[in-house]
């Protein structure tokens, strides 16, 4: 017994203390101090990592989240592929989407925009999704669509390394370019 | 990917073996100093060896320890220092759950990370992650000790197999993972919550804390309990693909390296391999048909007539995609981590039975330590069937296998599907308590059950999220399966093992099976297939197969 709670205190010193001490200490000299990434614009600060809820319609909008963009408590919808209320829910998502975005066929709605991310914080709409949205952006805010559309071009990631994973759009630097245009 | 995890599992897989073998490595001069530091102030002699008995009895006292201890914090985290969210004490049946859950690595979190802990209360169950894996990795390395040719009951010193695979094997790698981490946007930070004003004009507030060194510790120890409610799928914990492939990489790689260690330790390269080849098999089994059922989408959602091309998103991280998620959503649950980038509850029907399959066999990679221990049950088994059907006396690596120790393999192989299948059971024969906790209807209700389950008897620990599990039935009948599904396949191994040592060493001659062809691999497999699929197959036809056909 007596070696075993020995052990436990010695090990406690070194993986409770000394262990994140040397991540703490090597976050210090990565990118604001391993306090996440931050994008400032206007005097305000953004995690660049986090969604924010993004639902009126002179943005890009961002993708439905089962805890409203709660950056304090995510969470998933967790709704099963066959549960009928959460297949009302998708339909109703659709229908919304489409009212607001007259001209807009149902099949160039990629499925990301009307299903929840499981984080609920997902900052990023594939180029897909962001392009159908165009038209909308253009007329509410007066100014070109090919001008928007060249806006989402610049701001798509492509896959890592060119080769690993999807392109995507982060819809808060979007946004922020957004309001850049005039 | 999975290719690079490999390439550097082999040489690690030496280094490890090293490690346990007490032989020089590069790393010595810093471990050797520490290690010695250990021992002194714990009044450890390091070089009393112990028979398998003794090992059981130290590793249960300090289990015993921890779990008193985890219990303690978890209770009192509101007063006790670094709580700056201010967040509650646990109940006494949550924290029961919790602290049981990561002692065995399988960390269940009926919590959610961001208001159910306080930062003292993470750093606890980070220090847990460290030593639960560091716990079955000892427990695998007392095997590898045992069935090296010789005839003893000497199998090293648990306490020192213990630290070492804390400090040599899994804290050089976590300071390295966490430090890329950090540089890649994940926080480590103790500052408690910030507050932004999203472009909307709306307060958010963010919650942030030691994030970085939890994340690489949770993959390397296979643990997978997150830091933040939605584990690895928050972008904080995982803000891009990189560090999606990089947290793949930490949680694939000691159980692999552990399969190679077995071969170099044991100088039976050859079974290293005939090991790795039946677990890449039916890993790939499952991988590959889980991955065309989420890259084709929801049909249902297909039939509105949204484009589904990008897959199943429901659940699903725009940066990962369909692909990268239904790769995770095995690797995670054959390898018993359980930390998760998309959400289980989900995903396809026939993805979800892949996703239990993985669990319910538990044998293919497996976690830290314990996937050599859950396979080398199926080997003894095989060992034993094979001899019978071509009439030779079951033996492995020289030693006879007789009744006592298949008794033992027995029990601890027919343990896994009496927990899984009863614990369902008895939920299912409760609905008056059970099925309010349900999230959705149905076949994929009782899905959500049988799930529950069978991740705690696997040590998993991922979960159909849907249920609400924080409340006493939840909490103290997992707590249940969660304990005898972790010490008992470790105590049957190894009692296997210390029973096979004492024996006398037969040489192998002609009349001897050989246990490292590609045809006695092929019997492993047949043999964790029959088990598998026939306890289970009643249960999977109520749940993922009575759904998929509902939905078509």
């Amino acid at each position: 017994m007596l070696p075993a709670i020995r052990l436990t205190v010695a090990t406690l010193i070194l993986f409770c203390v000394v262990y994140p001490a040397i991540v703490w200490a090597i976050a210090q000299l990565a990118p604001n101090n391993g306090k996440g990434e931050v994008i400032t614009a206007g005097g305000k600060k953004y995690y660049a990592n986090v969604g924010q809820q993004f639902t009126d319609d002179k943005y890009f909008n961002s993708r439905p989240s089962a805890v409203d963009y709660n950056a304090a408590g995510s969470g998933g919808s967790n709704k099963g592929p066959s549960n009928p209320d959460y297949l009302q829910t998708v339909q109703a998502r659709l229908d919304t989407f489409l009212v607001h975005n007259p001209g807009v066929k149902k099949e160039d709605v990629p499925v990301e925009l009307v299903t929840a991310s499981g984080s609920g914080l997902d900052p990023d709409i594939s180029p897909a999704g962001a392009k159908v949205q165009a038209a909308r952006i253009a007329k509410v805010r007066g100014v070109s669509q090919s001008a928007v559309v060249d806006l989402i071009e610049k701001h798509t990631q492509g896959p890592f390394l060119g080769m690993f994973g999807p392109s995507h759009v982060n819809v808060l630097e979007l946004n922020l370019a957004l309001d850049q245009i005039k | 990917m999975f290719a690079i995890t490999v390439v550097l599992a082999i040489p690690f897989g030496s280094y490890i073996a090293k490690v346990y073998a007490g032989d020089k490595t590069l790393l010595d001069p810093v471990f050797n100093p520490l290690d010695k530091l250990l021992y002194q102030v714990s009044g450890i002699d390091e070089k009393r060896e112990m028979n398998w008995k003794q090992h059981m009895f130290a590793l249960l006292t300090i289990n015993v320890v921890w779990f008193l201890l985890g219990i303690f914090v978890l209770m009192n985290q509101s007063w006790l220092p670094l709580n700056p969210d201010a967040n509650p004490d646990q109940t006494a049946d949550l924290a029961f759950n919790t602290s049981i859950s990561f002692i065995v690595n399988c960390n269940l979190q009926h919590y959610s990370g961001e208001s159910g802990v306080s930062y003292l209360s993470q750093l606890f169950l980070m220090f847990l992650q460290f030593v639960s894996a560091g716990t079955g990795m000892a427990a695998a390395a007392i095997i590898f000790i045992a069935l090296k040719n010789r005839t003893t009951e000497k199998l090293g010193n648990f306490w020192a197999l213990l630290v070492k695979s804390c400090t040599r094997i899994l804290l050089p790698l976590s300071i390295l993972v966490g430090g890329i981490l950090a540089f890649n946007g994940t926080p480590m930070t103790f500052q408690g919550k910030d507050t932004m004003i999203n472009m909307q004009g709306d307060t958010v507030q963010v919650s942030t804390g030691p994030v970085a060194g939890f994340v690489a510790i949770k993959h390397l120890g296979t643990n997978g309990g997150g830091f933040y409610g939605t584990n690895s799928a928050h972008p904080l914990e995982n803000p891009n693909y990189f560090t999606n492939m990089l947290e793949m990489f930490s949680q694939m790689i000691i159980p692999l390296a552990m399969i190679f260690a077995f071969g170099y330790f044991l100088i039976r390269k050859k079974f290293g391999w005939m090991v790795f080849g039946v677990m890449t098999v039916g890993f790939l089994l499952l991988t590959i048909p889980t991955m065309v059922w989420e890259m084709n989408g929801n049909p249902a959602l297909g039939k509105m007539g949204v484009d589904i091309s990008s897959g199943a998103m429901e659940g699903k991280e725009v940066r990962f995609g369909s692909a990268a998620s239904a790769f995770w959503s095995i690797a995670t649950t054959v390898i018993s981590t359980g930390s998760v980038n998309s959400m289980h509850d989900s995903t396809m029907p026939l993805s979800g039975m892949t996703e239990l399959l993985a669990m319910m066999t538990n044998a293919f990679y497996g976690g830290c330590g314990v996937g050599i221990l859950n396979f080398f049950v199926f080997v003894i088994l095989a060992v034993f069937i094979s001899g019978l059907m071509v009439g030779r006396t079951p033996e492995l690596f020289g030693k006879k296998i007789e009744a006592r120790e298949m008794k033992i393999a027995m029990i601890v192989a027919l343990l896994h599907p009496l927990m899984i299948l009863a614990g369902t059971a008895l939920a299912a024969a409760f609905p008056a308590i059970t099925s309010a906790n349900l999230n959705n209807p149905g076949f994929h209700g009782f899905s959500e059950m049988l799930y529950e389950y069978t991740s705690s008897a696997a040590n998993n620990g991922s979960g159909f999220e849907g249920l609400g599990d924080n409340n006493p039935w939840w909490n103290i009948t997992t707590g249940f399966v969660l304990i005898l599904s972790r010490y008992l396949p470790i105590i049957g191994p190894v009692a296997i093992a210390g029973l096979l040592a004492k024996k006398k060493y037969v040489p192998e001659s002609a009349g001897t099976l050989p246990t490292d062809s590609a045809t006695f691999g092929l019997m492993v497999l047949a043999v964790i297939v029959i088990t598998a699929a026939l306890s289970f197959f009643p249960s999977l036809t109520l749940g993922p197969i009575a759904e998929y056909f509902s939905m078509k």
